[in-house]
């Protein structure tokens, strides 16, 4: 059974449902409760479980994500909201320095099973500090895991893993499309980590993203169909760590081209870690260089021109897409 | 929200030390036996630095004993303790093997963790010890999420959480006491702080670090009562850790002790000079040395003899020899745990490049 519902609708119901099955989840953040949650994630929560499994927090990300870190050590499984994730640098100290490593420095005997989850990414015009892709930061860092669903379904499906993992989950939100609507699966969907979805098949060129540049990809799916005939595959990669790296290279081994796209900014980004792994793992299969479509070496900035100018466009994941193919960009 | 105790007109600087608490001539004996055992031990570590047996950051307790072996003596089966890098003697007292812990110094791979962390990061979760840290203020919010999960599981127990002067000054210690004020309010924050003044951070005295220099009632701003105890002085370690771990225990609220005390060696052990203090200074806390302090006390109270005390250290000796014995011996971790616990459950490790 499968209904349709938003993003938000479907995070939400991820939460309530582990909530239900597991005592040791809980909901800890900065206005998730009384006031519902910038988001409105956590909207009405706390009047039907009560503010100690949805619990307000002052405004201390580093306080609350590093206690957060020490009711997981003791066996809860807290799902930390990052009122966007922009504020999680306040925070890194206890993600990096003690949730990613903390196993590994006690010999194996803590584990972490904590979520932190929020909003990531851009295109609503919040400007330099409320802006940032995330995904290649955190990424860096073994101990850590990265997903970052983009589907009503994935959102929900994910959710459910990360809380069940027994270890730290960065869980980035595609805050953009929260309202958007898809299908989502009744019940326990939980969805694997390390797992590439293929959004769309095609057969002539490989178009891989994360998060709200997979709907972009999408789009210029069709276009190539439609403008140039060109059948493009679409894979969201969905999780960062771990990385499917076999989705990749059997999609390149099928098309012979790719085009990594993302939000965030080209040096050291994911994309180049995706070209890294097509030309480690399938240099012969390619026939032409891999692209890399990112996000203008700039600040955020706020203007709406602006900001569409700051992050990869159709147009040029488009033509990237036609150049790999030896084709007249448009 | 001022507390009663020890915070005077004069601002505090007068700690409780009257050593009220009835403390039998065996136990005090026991007492002995510990802070030897520990002092010995890190000399053992400073002499093993030196051979360049043990490598990395090394921190000693010497001229603190009192303050570890005082409240950790009233630590009951399912409390948990956390502290920073200066954690030998918190491993120790819960009763973590000497030899475990000196290979884990030794990098060997029967140490207490593997010897994946070193001096700094000593753990032995069944016996309660969640850790020593090496980020300067990092583990304070994670033990006021210990104690709430204590509390959110309905337990009775508290967590033991010390921290270093140098360490008050950073935003995590702020933030988590600020945390734990407000989750005390509901009776959900057993945490009982205990700062290690040893008056400094690194070569920085506490007067140059704040203008602000009574620590204990930098707990007021956060809702948390303290008090200060001479941390030289067992006997008065002891009666606070008794009274205050059982007032955590009791009301769920956390409670902040300042404990006075000295490190009398370096900072590090990489530290051969010490531009930050006099030799006469060193040797004024030396004379409150809380081992020599003691001693003095179990003679004058023929609660022991010299003969006892010589034993004693005898005995201290031969159990951390047999500790470096050990380690020495032990072999290094066998390579392929490089890549073990970096993540739990299935996915050992999903990073592998
Ligand atoms: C965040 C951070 N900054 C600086 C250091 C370097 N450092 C290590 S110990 C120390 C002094 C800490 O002093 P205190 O908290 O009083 O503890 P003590 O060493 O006296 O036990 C400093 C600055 C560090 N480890 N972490
Ligand atoms: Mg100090």
């Amino acid at each position: 059974m499968a209904e349709t519902k938003t993003y938000r609708e479907a995070l939400r119901e991820a939460m309530v449902q582990e909530m239900e099955r597991d005592e040791n989840v809980i909901l800890m953040g900065e206005d998730i409760g009384v006031y519902g949650g910038t988001h409105l994630i956590t909207d009405g929560l706390i009047d039907d479980w009560g503010p100690k499994r949805v619990m307000d927090t002052p405004i201390s990300e580093n306080g609350f994500t590093g206690a957060a870190v020490g009711m997981a050590m003791m066996g809860m499984r807290p799902i930390v909201e990052m009122m966007t994730w922009n504020f999680s640098f306040l925070a890194a100290d206890q993600i990096i320095q003690h949730a990613a490593k903390l196993r590994y420095f006690s010999g194996g005997q803590v584990q972490i099973p904590l979520v932190i989850r929020g909003p990531n990414g851009g295109g609503v015009q919040l400007s330099a500090q409320h802006t940032h892709s995330l995904e290649n930061f955190y990424g860096h860092f073994p101990g850590l895991k990265v997903v970052a669903p983009v589907t009503p379904n994935d959102v929900k499906g994910m959710m459910i893993t990360a809380v069940r993992d027994p270890n730290p989950v960065i869980f980035l939100e595609a805050g953009a499309l929260y309202g958007t609507k898809g299908e989502v699966e009744d019940g326990d969907n939980a969805v694997p980590f390390g797992k590439a979805r293929i959004a769309c098949e095609g057969d002539d060129v490989t178009l891989i993203a994360y998060g709200r540049q997979v709907n972009l990809c999408l789009r210029v799916a069709d276009t190539l169909e439609e403008e140039d005939g060109v059948s493009a595959e679409v894979i969201d990669l969905r999780s960062i760590r771990p990385f499917d790296e076999d989705a990749i290279v059997a999609s390149v081994e099928k098309t012979h081209r790719a085009v990594a796209v993302q939000e965030q900014w080209r040096w050291f980004g994911v994309a180049s870690e995706v070209a890294a792994i097509i030309q480690d793992r399938a240099f012969d299969y390619l026939d032409a260089p891999v692209e890399r479509v990112s996000g203008a070496e700039v600040p955020a900035p706020y203007a709406r021109n602006l900001e569409l100018a700051a992050f990869p466009s159709d147009k040029q994941v488009a033509n990237a897409a036609r150049r790999v193919l030896y084709m007249e960009e448009k | 929200m001022p507390a009663e105790n020890g915070n005077g007109e004069n601002g505090g600087a007068e700690a409780r030390g009257e050593g009220s608490v009835a403390t039998s001539a065996d136990r005090l004996v026991d007492l002995y036996r510990e802070m030897v055992t520990i002092r010995r031990f890190e000399e053992a570590c400073q002499r093993g630095f030196r051979q360049g047996k043990i490598g990395g950051y090394l921190h000693v307790y010497t001229g603190q004993e009192a303050v570890a072996v005082g409240f950790l003596d009233s630590f009951k089966e399912g409390d948990r303790v956390i502290t920073a890098y200066r954690d030998h003697p918190h491993a120790l007292l819960l009763g973590s093997d000497p030899k475990n812990v000196m290979a884990e110094l030794y990098g060997r791979g029967s140490g207490i963790v593997k010897g994946k962390g070193g001096s700094m990061h000593l753990f032995d979760v069944e016996r309660g010890m969640m850790g020593g840290y090496g980020i300067v203020g990092g583990h304070i919010p994670i033990g006021v999420g210990i104690a709430y999960a204590l509390k959110y599981h309905e337990t009775e127990n508290i967590c033991q959480l010390f921290l270093g002067d140098g360490a008050m000054s950073q935003g995590a210690f702020h933030e988590a006491a600020n945390l734990a004020g407000l989750w005390g309010k509901d009776g959900q924050c057993p945490c009982l702080f205990i700062v290690e003044n040893n008056q400094y951070g690194m070569g920085t005295s506490v007067e140059r670090t704040t203008a602000m220099t009574d620590l204990a009632a930098k707990f007021d701003a956060y809702g948390i009562e303290h008090e200060k105890v001479d941390g030289m002085d067992i006997e008065a370690v002891l009666e606070a850790a008794e009274r205050l771990t059982e007032q955590v225990r009791e009301t769920g609220k956390p409670y902040a002790v300042e404990a006075l005390t000295y490190r009398t060696a370096p900072h590090g052990a990489a530290d051969f000079f010490e531009k930050y203090r006099s030799k006469e200074e060193i040797e004024e806390w030396r004379q409150r040395d809380p081992i020599g302090i003691l001693e003095n006390k179990l003679l004058d109270s023929d609660a022991a003899d010299e003969e006892k005390l010589e034993e004693i250290k005898g005995e201290a000796k031969e159990l951390i020899d047999e500790a470096v014995k050990f380690a020495d011996e032990s072999e290094q971790p066998p390579i392929e745990e490089l890549y073990t616990d970096v993540y739990s459950g299935e996915d050992e490790y999903t990073g592998e490049a």
